[in-house]
Order: structure tokens, then sequence, then C-alpha cells
């Protein structure tokens, strides 16, 4: 068994990890039509069963007892401010699911012509709030205080040593729900990771409805019809939001290198730090100049292909395979659409930069704090 | 007599002055009637509509996660303002009253109910609002309520994130000063964030440690005792009159924009 420790240390490493996250993704949810072809032959459809869930239940529950048998394992999950974050992993699970096996059906019964699951016959179809809803509620209500009055009983709340300005521990993590963006400090600055990402995460979701307007296919569980939008919030939802937060606490140890479930989390472990800049790959390496004084001379091509990105990418993608949602949405809603869009692709693309060219910032301008 | 003797208890106690007074009409709602009187009729249930589509009372479509958060908000609204009895928020006292908490209190769950329930409130909102996402309910004309939605996610965390200091521990420092140096970074208003030395008159620079984002944050150029007070005043006071604010207008729109969304 302890090989298959290691296999599970090997593929928890972030860049394993993230790329095949990466390639499955648009496979589990298609954006389009031909993903969508691909799903289906693969069998990628059946996720959305009932024996599905049974199965990924039943794994996900051997997997944690079995990992509950190893001291590093039981150190990180039991540890009392990451057992919120065990519970959230299968309810996220089942909760995704949940929702995509109901719209699978309601496609279904689209595809025939027939009324989603959801629709009713007003206004005879119509219950009662009392009794209907309230008993629901209040068996919720006695679930819900029964689940927390257990928890409370069962796992004291934790109190470490008193506060102490001089010790800082290792690693240092802000809490858990922050870990996801703690994480891309990583890949970012304190000002995008710690600042300007997470308002935009706000005015993205804020904006959704207004850049996705049509009011059909509401009301109801689908995903066919609204096939691109689901995808992309399932990349944020699950991918940037959920899985970031459990590498940053599960995955991190001292000194926030990358430590497996299953690894010791060793203060002396070292891990190379070769990360350079985009300007010295160009002028140390390609050129062997030496760094220019003038800081726009030196940062000329980051900031060029930096403005490129942002402002030449988003009308050329209008242009050419974007033409359609271009015209559909018009200029306003396409440029803060495709804005947000590619500030959020900037993160796994730092990440791939960094993992293949050990590139820190694109621009780098301590003088300023301005590094990118 | 023999009449009397058909009526059960509740029955007979639903027709005594008392009960009439409490809950407006009075009588136990046996008909359809009554009924949409018992839910016009209470402050409380008056959120509600008084008929809803079938799908809205399943637990399959609606999760439930949105009344889950409402719920575990009143928990940690009781459970807080017990709390604050016995906690003091200066540094002298914080460590120790929360040890007191622990080791005086017999069968003393509070402060357990307190932190477990704002951890299952931050995932209850998240999976709140990923039902509501998958249902397309942010279309309009429910494009604003979502909105507030979003800004109550921010407040959640929030509430969180500052209640996350008070016990004065190491966790809790550092994990603070952890989030607090973040807003050092703050473009513009953070003394370390890009742009924060182009506010400077001459050499008089106007965002400083002393005067930056992360100040305003904790209060002072270190975590320390004015911070404490900082976000226990937040956490207990400030943050909670915001989201109730933003709560009442969210259920409000609910209803107003058509109560809960279904299939056109």
């Amino acid at each position: 068994m302890g090989s298959f420790k290691e296999i599970v240390n090997t593929i928890s490493n972030p860049t394993i990890l993230f790329t095949s996250v990466l390639i499955l993704f648009p496979f589990i949810f298609p954006p389009t039509d031909w993903f969508d072809k691909w799903h289906r032959k693969l069998g990628l459809h059946h996720l959305w069963g009932t024996k599905a869930i049974i199965i990924a239940t039943i794994g996900m529950t051997a997997f944690f007892i079995y990992g509950l048998g190893d001291y590093n394992f039981q150190k990180i999950v039991l540890k009392p401010d990451n057992v919120p974050i065990s519970g959230m992993i299968f309810l996220v699970v089942f909760f995704t699911w949940l929702s995509m096996n109901q719209a699978y059906k309601n496609d279904e019964l689209l595809d025939k012509g027939q009324k989603p699951d959801e629709f009713y016959e007003a206004p005879n179809d119509k219950v009662l709030v009392w009794p209907d809803l309230v008993y629901v509620e209040l068996i919720s209500l006695i679930i819900m205080s029964a689940f927390l009055l257990v928890w409370s009983i069962g796992l004291p709340a934790p109190i470490e040593e008193p506060a102490n300005p001089t010790e800082s521990p290792n690693p240092a993590k802000a809490p858990w729900y922050f870990l996801g963006l703690q994480e891309m400090l990583v890949y970012f600055d304190p000002w995008m990771a710690g600042v300007v990402l997470p308002s935009l995460i706000i005015v993205a979701l804020m904006a959704m409805p207004y850049i996705d307007r049509s009011p059909e296919n509401s009301g109801f569980y689908s995903y066919k019809r609204r096939r691109l939008g689901i995808s992309l919030y399932m990349f944020g939802w699950l991918v940037l939001w959920q899985l970031l937060i459990i590498v940053g606490t599960v995955l991190r140890g001292p000194n926030w290198n990358f430590f497996g479930p299953f690894e010791y989390w060793d203060v002396h472990k070292l891990e190379a730090l070769t990360n350079i800049n985009l300007s010295e790959i160009i002028y140390i390496k390609f050129l062997n100049t030496g760094l220019p004084s003038n800081i726009l001379v030196r940062e000329i091509w980051g900031i060029l292909i930096t403005l490129g990105y942002f402002l030449i990418l988003p009308p050329l993608l209008a242009k050419t395979i974007l033409r359609n949602m271009y015209e559909k949405l018009g200029v306003a809603r396409y440029s803060i659409f495709i804005v947000l869009i590619i500030t959020a692709l900037t993160l796994p693309i730092k990440m791939y930069l960094r993992w293949i060219f050990n590139l820190k910032y694109i621009i780098s301008i301590p003088e300023y704090f301005f590094n990118f | 007599m023999s009449e009397n003797n058909k009526k059960s208890f509740l029955e007979k106690a639903a027709e005594s002055q008392v009960w009439k007074s409490i809950f407006r009409g009075g009588g136990v709602p046996r008909n359809r009637r009554q009924r949409m009187m018992s839910v016009l009729n209470s402050v409380f249930l008056h959120l509600h509509p008084v008929r809803l589509p079938k799908h809205a009372v399943k637990l399959k479509f609606t999760w439930c996660m949105g009344g889950m958060s409402f719920f575990i908000f009143l928990i940690l609204t009781i459970s807080g303002i017990l709390l604050m009895f016995y906690y003091r928020p200066t540094i002298e006292y914080a460590y120790t009253d929360i040890i007191d908490l622990a080791e005086q209190v017999p069968f003393g769950i509070m402060r357990e109910l307190h932190r477990w329930g704002a951890h299952a409130m931050v995932i209850t909102v998240w999976l709140h609002m990923f039902r509501v996402f998958m249902t397309g309910s942010y279309k309009p004309p429910r494009e604003f309520n979502w909105g507030v939605g979003v800004v109550l996610l921010l407040l959640t965390l929030l509430l969180s994130f500052t209640g996350y200091l008070l016990p004065w521990d190491q966790l809790a420092i550092w994990a603070i000063t952890v989030g607090g140096n973040m807003a050092r970074a703050t473009p513009f208003l953070g003394s370390e964030g890009p742009g924060a030395a182009l506010l400077a008159i001459g050499d008089i620079n106007f965002i400083t440690m002393a005067s930056d984002a992360r100040f305003i944050l904790i209060g002072g150029r270190f975590m320390g005792e004015a911070a404490l007070l900082r976000f226990y005043v937040l956490h207990c006071i400030g943050l909670p009159f915001i989201i109730m604010i933003f709560m009442a207008v969210h259920f409000w729109r609910v209803r107003k924009d058509g109560g809960i969304s279904t299939p056109v």
C-alpha cells in the first residue's frame, strides 16, 4: 500500500493535478457541441447517473477512512478548522451530481418536446405554504440543529497558544475559505491575488446576469441549452475556487512548499528558487547585455505583451472565433465579459509559465511595487 | 357537553381568548382558508407567499440552502450574544476568557456552536449560490437580487474573517496577519501597493504604513489592541447591522421578483 500513497502524493502535485483537471474538464462539462460529442462517446455522461454517485461516495469514504490510518494525512485532515473542508468536498460532489442529474433528465424531456420536471400548470398545481412548506422547513431546522449540536459536542473548537506577534508559525495560513486566494499568491503578487482578483470575482459574479440575460431556461435544472455558461461557472466554482482551497489547505506545508496528502511536513524540504523575470530572460539569457538601468526599457517587453493581451486579444477574438458572441452581446457587454474571462485566464497562464520557464514576473517594477 | 368532548385539547385551546389574541384569527388551521390565513396573519410566515408551485417545496429542487443560511445566521446571533457576556475584547483578557469558556463551563458548547456554525454558514451560502446558478434563477427579472446575494456572500465571509481574530491565539492573529497584509498591497491605497508612490507631493508620501488601507483595517501599524477592538466591533455590531439590511432586501426582492423561479 506504500506505493498507493506514493502515487497519490505524486499526482497531487499541482502541476500534474491541475494539468489533468484542465484536460478532463471540458469533456466532463462540455462547453460546445464538439466536446459534448466526445463527452458522450467517452461515456462521461454516466457520471450523472445514479450508479456514479454511489460509487463516488463509497470511493471517497473509503479513501478518507484509509487515509486516516496515515499519520500525516490524519494530522492535516483532522485539524479542527480543516474538518469543514472534508465535509464540503462530499457536499460539493453530491450537489454537483444532484444538479447535473436533474439537468440531464430535463434536457432529455426538452429534447422530446416535453416540459421540464419543474413545469406546473398555474394556478391549479400550486400547493399551500401551510402545511406543505412549513413542515419541510421545520424538519430541515431540526436536522440542522441536531447536526450542529453533534458536531459541537464531538469536536472542540481550536484554541492554540496565546497570540505572540514575534513568533510566526510556518506556514501561516489565512482562514480556510481564503486559502484559494492565498494559493494564488504563489503565482501573483499580493496586489493581484489579494486585492484585484478577489474584487474581480465579486464584480464578475454581479455582472453575470447582465451578460447572460435571456430569461429562457431559468427556473429549472438544465445543461444543454446553457452549455457554455454552466461550463464557465463550473470551472470557476469547482477548479478556481474549490480545488485551489483544497490545494492551499491540504497540500501546502512549511514555506508554502508542496506536500502530498501522505507526506510528512518537513520544514527543511528544499525547493530550488530559480524563478526569474521576463526582463532577465530577454536581456541576460538571450541578449547577454545585462539589465538596462532605465525601467521602461527594461520592462518594455513585458508591458507590450500585457497590453497586447488585454487590448489586442479581445478585438481579435471578436473578429474570429467569438464573432457570434460579439454580435449577440454588443460592444459593452462583450468587452466586460471578455476582459473578465481573460483576466481569470491569467492564473492558469502564469501557472504554466512558472512551471515550464520558471517565470516569476512578466512585468517586474519592484521600485513601484508593480509586479505582474 | 357532548359536543365539547369531541374537540381535542388543541382545538379547545385554540378557541381561547389568549390564543386568539396571539394568533390572529385563531382556531387550528384545518381548511384551505384557515391555512392561507395562518400564513398571511403571521409576521414571520408572511415572508412566504400563501401558495407555491409544487417544485418549490421539494428538497431535490431547493436544497433548502438559503433557508439554512438564514437559520444558521440566527443560531450564530443567539450563540454570539451569549458569548459576548463572557468575552472581553482586550489583549489582556480575550485569550483567557476563551480558555475560561472551554474549562470552566460544564458542557459548554456555545463557542463550538458559534465556530462550527460559522463554517457551516459559509458552505451553505456557497451551495445556495450554486443552486441558484444551476436553475438559472439569476436571470432577469432576478438579476438585482443575485447581486444582493453576492454582497451577502461577501459579508458572510467578512463576518467569519473578523470573528476569526477574537480568540487572540496564534491561529487567530497569524490568519488575520496574512489577510491583513493583503490590504497593504492595495493599488494606490496600500503602502506597498502599485501606484501608492504616485500619491505624494515632493518627498511627502500620503500613503504610508501609518495611513494606508491596512492601517485602517487593523487600527495601527501592528496587530494589537486596536485591531482586536476594531474586529470585535465590526463582528458584533457593524457587519451584522449591514448584513441584516441586505438580508431584508434579499428576502423582500425574492417575493417581489416573482417568488421562486419557475419554468416559463
